[in-house]
Order: structure tokens, then sequence, then C-alpha cells
């Protein structure tokens, strides 16, 4: 190694060999040919050939959610980086670590309007974590260890490389090193202690606490999901998780009252707005989440633990602000509980879960069955009857079927659940699963898709069967873009403007010109049958469930309002939208 | 939030590596999450360690300040971020050049004026002069409208370099 001179794209794929990188999810194109020149030569790395570069972030992310790895995605110049910003971004909003290297026309035609020349820096600036332009070949190795860095560090994200053609044919001897120490970013892991002892006193005094938990949880590692689970049976205090957290307590547990938010859990955002303590661990107060802000828990004291200073008292104004790592907050809070021995208040405890109950009672999910339609929320139950015994990772698009697939799949621990929370992305949930089955070949993994959102990376289906990936993609299949038209019967009168989805393609015959296996559920009796046969194939299978076109997403608290002013079923009438709610999203 | 919170106005200071693109990076992440900037100063302060120093004015309620200075913070170049307004007493200065044209009484009035505020003549033709001036943002914005009515004709302002005082670096 020592002395030996290596092209700038010899040093990229030893630098990625070095941080431990087995996949990369890439589209050759003429500025990185020297990266694939160098990938041909090699058997460490594995590359997966996506169909479009957005795909190849979003599988990147699937890859990086389900494993707590970096993630890394290689594309070309000018219209392969423009491609790959939509999951940039994606990645971006829900702290998912991907390192993305792409091709630039050589160092002497930047700034020239060179044939497939944009200004990637300039254009990922704002949707990455970090960036780099490299103008120096001896910067390669260093950058390349550095970007693995920052990517994985504190708050996870994306990161860009941009490697000018020159750059990768020109010599250097590699000189990088796997461990990077930063000059500047050193994000801090460990909470104030002292502040770490006021959440606790609060906690101790609290009548009605709640945990609120959140995707920091996930991001912080199954050992933070363990601890967060032995916090809470420590406390006997309720928890509640955001949709990027689900999985990080099990959903059976009992202490557990489903998701929060626009879409969820009745129990759960009665138990928000009521409570007196709020134990947020890894959440950011999203306003999928908080709903109207000046109606948002008003009687609460709270408590806040997220690695990224910049989440803190920037939606909702805390108590108790804790920067730091949520696994070694939790440490810490553990022992400190112990420690303090403390006693919660167990009438006041009682008192609250007797109230929850009361909530819990009122079955917010509820739906209206039918002998001849299939309800969405019927094929869920349904899926998850036949899975829940099995290893499972789900992904979404993004919709109405995202929405029931959080209600309606149980998640008992961290990494398989994977859905598009931030960006809210339709298209995610194809590629993602494809990146999640390369790294868990044996385990059943399904994207919960619309109709819609499926369209926007079909061409991954190409993908999937090139890699024999038996990735099941199970279509709630209700011919319009369903949260969409749901937000135009709540909201515009009923006028669904462009809502509907004309001319859809036949999925099974659009499954079969892909190689893959076609499946069709028309009645409800056929759901059984065809989620069998999607599990027993061991081939990509696209199942499309034509369900009730009508269904609407229950519960669901309006736009501009308040937790408790929750709309449980069709037949709830909600008061009329005020303007502030109209312009919300 | 329910209750007004008051519009402050801040001096920020930060500590940045000088590489590329680090000053797009700090007006992207203004322009991008919507706060104000009313100046911004930058150059390079110590070459052997390529850092440089970028002092913001900005304005906005605490709860914005707050979240200014943590989204600052944590980009990856950026080592120190300090808010000169609030941790300490502080000293701002801001030099403009201010070009006034003009004949007869008027000129003579001009310089008069810039005898009073301490500022200098560094060029002068016949029907005009250049002043050059230091000072706070304040007092420059007096000058300046000062010389309006008798023959302004041209602005360049560095805008506001701040240190703290006393002996401690930032």
């Amino acid at each position: 190694m020592s002395g030996q001179e290596l092209t700038g794209a010899g040093i990229v794929l030893k630098a990625l060999v070095d941080q431990g990188v087995e996949v990369i999810f890439g589209y050759p194109g003429g500025a990185v040919l020297p990266l694939y020149d160098e990938l041909f030569k090699q058997n460490a790395l594995r590359h997966i050939l996506v169909r479009h570069e957005q795909a190849a972030v979003h599988a990147a992310e699937g890859y990086a959610r389900s494993t707590g790895k970096v993630g890394v995605v290689l594309v070309t110049s000018g219209p392969g980086a423009t491609n790959a910003v939509t999951g940039l971004t994606d990645a971006l909003m829900d702290s998912v670590p991907v390192v993305c290297l792409t091709g630039q026309v050589p160092t002497h035609l930047i700034g020239n309007d060179a044939f497939q020349e944009a200004d990637t820096t300039g254009i990922t600036r704002p949707c990455t974590k970090h960036n780099y332009l490299v103008k120096n070949v001896a910067d390669v190795g260093r950058i390349v260890h550095e970007a693995f860095y920052v990517a994985r560090s504190g708050r996870p994200g994306p990161v860009v490389v941009d490697l000018p053609k020159d750059i990768l044919q020109a010599k250097h001897k590699y000189t990088g090193s796997a461990s990077v120490k930063h000059k500047s970013y050193n994000p801090q892991l460990k909470g104030e202690t002292k502040l770490i002892e006021e959440a606790i006193e609060l906690m101790a005094k609290a009548k009605r606490p709640l945990f609120y938990c959140g995707g920091g949880v996930v991001n912080s590692g199954t050992a933070a999901s363990q601890l967060l689970t032995q916090f809470i049976h420590l406390t006997g205090f309720p928890c509640t998780l955001t949709l990027m957290g689900l999985g990080a307590f099990p959903a059976s547990d009992p202490q557990f009252l489903g998701m929060v938010g626009m879409h969820g859990f009745y129990e759960s955002n009665m138990a928000m707005h009521d409570c007196d303590v709020m134990i947020n661990i890894g959440a950011r107060f999203d306003d999928r989440v908080t709903g109207r802000l000046a109606a948002f828990a008003p009687n609460s004291k709270k408590i806040h633990v997220d690695i990224d200073r910049s989440s803190i008292n920037k939606n909702v104004r805390v108590d108790v602000p804790i920067v730091g790592d949520c696994g070694r907050v939790l440490e810490d809070m553990i022992k400190i509980w112990k420690a303090k021995q403390v006693q919660p208040d167990a009438k006041a405890l009682k008192a609250w879960w007797a109230q929850i109950e009361q909530w819990r009672a009122r079955k917010c999910l509820t739906y209206r069955k039918s002998d001849t339609l299939i309800k969405p929320q019927f094929a869920l139950e349904q899926l998850y009857a036949a899975i829940k015994d099995k290893d499972f990772y789900i992904t979404t698009e993004v919709g109405q079927h995202q929405m029931w697939a959080a209600q309606f799949l149980k998640f008992e621990k961290p990494y398989h659940w994977l859905t598009s929370g931030g960006l809210g992305t339709m298209g995610y949930g194809l590629p993602a699963a494809s990146g999640v089955q390369i790294a868990h070949p044996d385990a059943l993994v399904i994207d919960v898709a619309g109709e819609a959102s499926i369209l926007m990376n079909i061409q991954e289906m190409s993908t999937v069967v090139q890699h024999r990936l038996p990735v099941k993609i199970f279509i709630l299949n209700n011919q319009y873009m369903g949260m969409v038209r749901q937000w135009q019967e709540l909201l515009h009168g009923g006028r669904y403007a462009e809502s509907y989805t004309d001319s859809l393609p036949d999925f099974v015959k659009l499954a079969e010109a892909f190689g893959a296996v076609g499946l069709r559920a028309e009645k409800p009796g056929d759901v059984d049958g065809v989620i069998k046969e999607m599990i027993t194939v061991k081939r990509p299978v696209i199942v499309d469930v034509v369900v009730d076109q009508k269904e609407n997403c229950f519960p669901m608290i309006p736009s501009g309002a308040a937790h408790n002013e929750m709309l449980l079923g069709p037949d709830d009438v909600a008061k009329p939208v005020s303007e502030e709610g109209m312009v919300l999203v | 939030m329910s209750k007004i919170e008051t519009i402050g106005r801040h001096t920020i200071s930060v500590l940045v590596d000088n590489e590329f693109g680090v000053l797009a990076r700090v007006i992207g992440l203004f322009s991008g999450r919507g706060y104000n900037i009313e100046s911004l100063t930058v150059a390079e302060i110590d070459p052997a360690e390529k850092l440089s120093r970028i002092t913001v004015v900005t304005s906005g309620t605490p709860m914005i300040i707050e979240q200014i200075k943590n989204q600052l913070d944590r980009l990856v170049p950026i080592h120190k971020v300090r808010d000169l307004t609030i941790d300490g007493p502080s000293l701002e200065r801001e030099l403009a050049l201010v070009k006034v044209r003009g004949t007869g009484e008027k000129r003579v009035e001009s310089l008069r004026i810039a005898d009073i505020f301490r500022a200098r003549v560094v060029d002068a033709t016949i029907e005009s002069f250049v002043f050059e001036m230091t000072g706070s943002t304040d007092k420059l914005n007096a000058f300046i409208n000062l010389m309006r009515p008798l023959g302004l004709v041209d602005v360049a302002r560095t805008g506001v370099a701040a240190i703290a005082r006393g002996p401690e670096p930032l």
C-alpha cells in the first residue's frame, strides 16, 4: 500500500473498502467512467445498477436505515447529480446517513457550461448535511473518509463528494485513514448531568407523564431502543412514537399508545394534549405531530433530548433541553433514576392510565367492514396476520396507504419500518425496499404502496428483477391519489381536481412484462389467497389489491386543529377549517 | 407562539474554515430559512490555520436568534459561533466611502460636516469629495443622511466588523 501510486478512482474505492462498504447503488455515465473501470477490476465492492439516480439514493437509504450503516451512492455528473437531489433531500429530512459520490466535468472545464456539467455542490448545498468538491487528487482519500465521518456522526445525513474526472484519473499515494478526527465537527454525545437530573425530578413529580419518542432513538442504534424500553418499563409511563420512531419501542407493549400525530391514535393524541410532563426523546416537534402550535400540550412541562441543538426550541419552547445522543442520555437517565430511587406518584399514574384506557376503548382504528369491497384497512390487517411471525421489513410510498400501514402494521424492533416521513417522497418505497433486500437477502421485504406512488419509480422493477431481489409490492389500488382526494373532500368541497388516476396500467401484466409475478385481489375473499401466494413465491411480486375508492384515513387531526379535536371517522363532522388551517400543507 | 416576542438586533461572530463554499453555506442558511441579514462581513484572519471570520448582523425574536446560532453551529466547517450582543460588551465598527458632488456653499458645508464627524478626505476634484469614515453603523447613517442634501452621489460600506471587549479571544 505504501509508496504505490493509485488513480483518484482507485483511491476512492480503496477508501470505501477501508470504510467497510460492501454495496454501492449507482448508475454510470461519462464523468464517472474511471470509477466504473476500477469497479470492474475488483471484487470487494458489489455494485447495484439502478434505473434512475433518485432510486439509487432511496435504495442506499433503505440499506442504511435497515442496517445502521452508511449507504453509498455513485452517480455521474449533470443529470446524474440533479436526479439524485430528491433522494438527498429525503435523506436530509429523515436523518439517514448516505455518502453520494458524484462525477464532475474535469476541473479545467468547471464553469464553462461543459456537457453534463451542473453546479453540483451549489445545487446540493441546501439538501445535504455537507458536501465537497475535490480539487486535488491528494485530498481524495481524506475527503472520502471525512464524508463517512460526517454522514454518520451526530445527527446523520447525506454527504456529497463531487469528483472531477481529471481528479479521478490523476495519480497519488493513498494516505487516508478510516478514523477521522475532525477539526470543527465534533457533536456532543453526552447530555449535561445537571439537566438530566432536572428531567428526572420533573418526571418523579409527574401526574400525567408521557414519553414522546422518534427517529432519533432509531438512529442512535438498537441499544438505544433497548434502553428506552428498559426506562419506560422502569417508570411505568405511557409511550407514543412518531412515524419515524415506529419500532423504537415494541408495538405490542401495553405501555405503547400507538403512533402520534395527524393520523395517529386517538389515545396518543389525547394523552399528548393532556399530559403534564412530556419526555421527548429524539423527536423534533414536527408540524404533523404538533397540530396547531398554540394548542399543543398546553399544560405540560417539556423535556427534549436531541443530538441536534437546532432541533431544540425550534417549533416548541421546552423546559429542559438536553443536547446529546439518545442512547447515552437514556443510559444516564436510568442510572440517575435508579440512584435516586424515584418513586413515581402511583395514585396519579393509576388515574392517568384509567383515563388512557377510556380513550383506548374508543378503538380509534375501527372502520366500516364490507363484504363486497376490499377495505384498505382490512387488506393490511390480513397482511399483518400473515407476516407477523416472519422476519419482515416494511417500506412505504407516501399517502393514505402509508398512514394505514403505520396504523395497522406493528413493529417490535427498530430498523424494520422504512418510510419517507419528512419530505414525503412518493416513489420512495420500491427502491428503498430493494436496498433493504440487498442488506437482508432472506428477509420478507414488502413495499406497501399506492397505485399513484408506485408509478413514480416503477422502473426499479427492472432493478429488482436483475438482482433477483424477491421484493413484494403490495398496492392498495383505489385509482385516486387518495390523500389528495381526502383533502379535496374535506377542504375543497369535493372538487377532485386531477386526483383521479386515469389510464392506469394493468399491474399484473406490468409485473409480468418486467419478469416478475403479478397477482390481483378484487373481493375481500381474494385477499388471504394472494397474500399467501405473494409470500410463498420467491420472486419479486406485484400485488394489485383493488380497494374501496372512497375510503378515507382516520383518525385525523384536521389542518390547524388541536390534538383534542380529532376526527375519528367519516361520521365525525369537522368544524369548518380555519383560514389559518387552509394554508397549512 | 402565543406571546409576542420582541425583535432584537444581534451581531454574531462566526469563526469558519476558509474553504470553498463556506460563505455560500452561511448565506444559503439565512436565505433558505428566511432569516434577515442586515450586514455581513467576511475576511481571512488566520492564513496559517486558514480561518476566516464572518460578522453577521441580523434581527429576530429571541427564539429565532437562538435558531440562527444553532443552525450556524451545526454547519460542518464552522468552529465557533458567538452572539456579541448578549455575550458581554463589544465593539462594532464599519467603514464607509462617501462621494459627494457639488460646488459653492454646499461643497464647503459638506467639508465642514465631515470635519465634525472626523471623516477624512481621500479623494478630491474641483466638484467632488470622497470621504472615508469609520464608526458605528448609526454614526455612518447619520453622516450619510446629512450628506444627502449636499450632493451625495455614491456610497460604499464595508459592513460591520465586531469584537468583544476585554482580553479574551473569540
